[in-house]
């Protein structure tokens, strides 16, 4: 195989994949969903770390560092956030002490 | 080229990602799935420090460190009424990352190769990952800017409007060719300003209540960028995450507007097509019945069976905990009570079941919409607390409200409706509530907190 193909191949089953995996969520759990998706695509800072290791210009470079700044918040923040919520659901089965 | 034994961890991590959405897809599993994920995350990260000879180590640990400090104080401090806008500004600054990594791609094969022989489908992702992404980033801004009521939250449509996204659109569709043919970081710049319009044209016809399903497409839109600069880059990982990401998150946008009965098109265009100015956010000075917290705690006093309808508004009073504690009163009187959650209540699917698991109210108690709305002809009292286009008759009505077809609370059915509302003010979605206005109606004015430690107190007295 071409390796455009390898890559479409890759592509194309990740599309199902990711479509069969969440096809069952009940509406609850739609806004936690939303938010642990939302930290996953947070990966872009690998690419991020990629090209601002790769370049030799100074202005490249601050470019670069802010996408990895901009990046880890999203996928730090996302991951955090996204367990805050759940502490919640989790929560409940174990009443919290009285207030 | 990335030596084997990373491609493997770049694999695991990938296999982390798929357990961790399907993890986030059932109640118990769903926290840990959420774990899975970050470990994937960080597996995927410690990974490309090991794999690659990457230069400027020191100030790029320096800027993770910086992003993930500003992360952790972003997620821990905010309140969980403010939870949406922080997901949307997340989300946005994944898109404008992604669109970055693109332009800085761009930059560096067109600097060492002279430009002549890059694969022309190189440049359409790279095209793709600048424009999507740059949509996603001022597109996510102005839905934080709607949430946060920084600007209005009804649609923003003026004259010309359709015709600047179609001519942005087209722009940006001719500026990709050009960069196909004709590699330049120009181009590429120009494409990152284009998306940047589309972003913000695209959002600002959105009415309020329609904005969570925009921020769930904006989500999916990053996962796509992020794929694509995966393509770009010749790495799995972010191939494989974003297309997860953004064929789930096509999928949940399309489950969320199915929610509340839009279909994804009309969300998007529907104000465009005019029709959406009913009631036009105006205060009418008809006359409505007004009563104070002695006379609904006889109300209550009187019922058998109660349901509480819960909206955004007893959130930001931080209402909650009382509430419970008045359930919990009218309960061990022996009256029926439950909480009729609207999936959308609040301002996002799922968030009021967030709130009020935070107030410890019992899961048994929370009922979702079609399980309840036959109950509501029987119900003597229907307390709506801060709640108020979920229960409008209008998307039952009025064909040119913007939520008409929205499926709603029957709360209309219920023998006595009291409203507690700050002021006459309309819901997020900027029109008039009918209901408000009918002879079964009674209001309560006040602030949600204050109001309910009043009615608490007279409910304990009577």
């Amino acid at each position: 195989m071409s390796e455009p193909v390898v890559w479409l191949t890759i592509f194309v089953l990740s599309v199902f994949v990711g479509i069969e995996v969440i096809s069952k969520v009940s509406s609850t759990l739609h806004t936690p969903l939303m938010s642990g998706a939302n930290a996953i695509h947070g990966v872009i800072l690998l690419g991020a770390v990629i090209v601002t290791g790769f370049t030799d210009s100074t202005v490249a470079l601050v470019v670069g560092l802010v996408a990895i700044v901009l990046a880890t918040v999203n996928m730090v923040g996302g991951f955090v956030v996204t367990d805050r919520m759940l502490q919640m659901f989790t929560g409940r089965r174990r009443p919290g002490p009285p207030r | 080229m990335t030596p084997t034994w990373a491609q493997v961890a770049y694999l695991a991590a990938a296999v982390c990602f798929i357990v961790a959405l399907k993890g986030l897809s059932s109640p118990r599993t769903a926290r840990n799935g959420n774990l899975i994920g970050a470990v994937g995350a960080v597996l995927a990260c410690g990974t490309v420090f090991f794999a690659e000879h990457l230069r400027h180590v020191g100030p790029i640990l320096v800027a993770i460190a910086v992003g993930a400090v500003l992360g952790v104080i972003g997620a821990r401090r905010v309140q969980m009424t403010q939870m949406p806008q922080l997901v949307a500004l997340f989300n946005g600054v994944g898109g404008a990352a992604a669109a970055l990594v693109a332009l800085l791609e761009l930059r560096s094969v067109v600097s060492a190769s002279g430009a002549a022989d890059v694969p022309a489908f190189d440049l359409v992702a790279t095209a793709f990952t600048i424009v999507v992404g740059s949509v996603s980033f001022s597109g996510s801004l102005v839905t934080f800017a709607k949430l946060q009521e920084l600007m209005t939250t009804r649609p923003v449509i003026f004259t010309g409007l359709p015709v600047a996204f179609g001519a942005s659109l087209i722009g940006a569709v001719t500026v990709s060719g050009l960069l196909v043919a004709q590699p330049m970081l120009w181009f590429g710049s120009m494409l990152g300003l284009l998306g940047l319009a589309l972003g913000v044209l695209l959002v600002l016809p959105v009415g309020g209540a329609d904005v969570p399903i925009v921020i769930s497409l904006l989500n999916a839109f990053t996962g796509l960028s992020v794929a694509a600069s995966g393509y770009v880059l010749g790495n799995t990982v972010l191939l494989v995450a974003g297309t997860l990401v953004g064929a789930s998150g096509t999928l949940l946008t399309k489950l969320m507007a199915a929610a509340m009965g839009r279909s994804l098109l009309n969300t998007l265009f529907g104000a465009l097509k005019g029709g959406s100015t009913l009631g036009a956010g105006e205060v009418s000075d008809r006359p409505v019945r007004s009563a104070g917290p002695a006379d609904v705690a006889i109300l209550l006093e009187y019922a058998q069976r109660v349901i509480i309808v819960p909206g955004y508004g007893l959130a930001v009073a931080q209402a909650q905990h009382t509430l419970r504690e008045l359930v919990d009163v009218l309960t061990s009187r022996g009256i029926a009570v439950d909480y009729a959650i609207h999936p959308v209540a609040g301002r996002m699917p799922g968030h009021m079941n967030v709130l009020l698991a935070e107030a410890q109210v019992p899961y048994e108690q929370l009922k979702e919409m079609d399980e309840i709305n036959a109950e509501f002809k029987q119900t003597d009292v229907v307390l709506v607390v801060g709640a108020n286009d979920v229960v409008n008759p209008a998307a039952r009505t009025s064909p040119g409200a913007p939520i008409y077809g929205m499926p709603i609370l029957n709360a209309d059915e219920g023998r006595q409706i009291v409203f507690m509302k700050r002021s006459m003010r309309p819901g997020f979605a900027g029109i008039e509530n009918e209901l408000l206005f009918d002879p079964k109606t009674t209001l309560l004015f006040g602030d949600a907190k204050d109001t309910m430690s009043k009615l608490l107190a007279a409910v304990k007295s009577a």
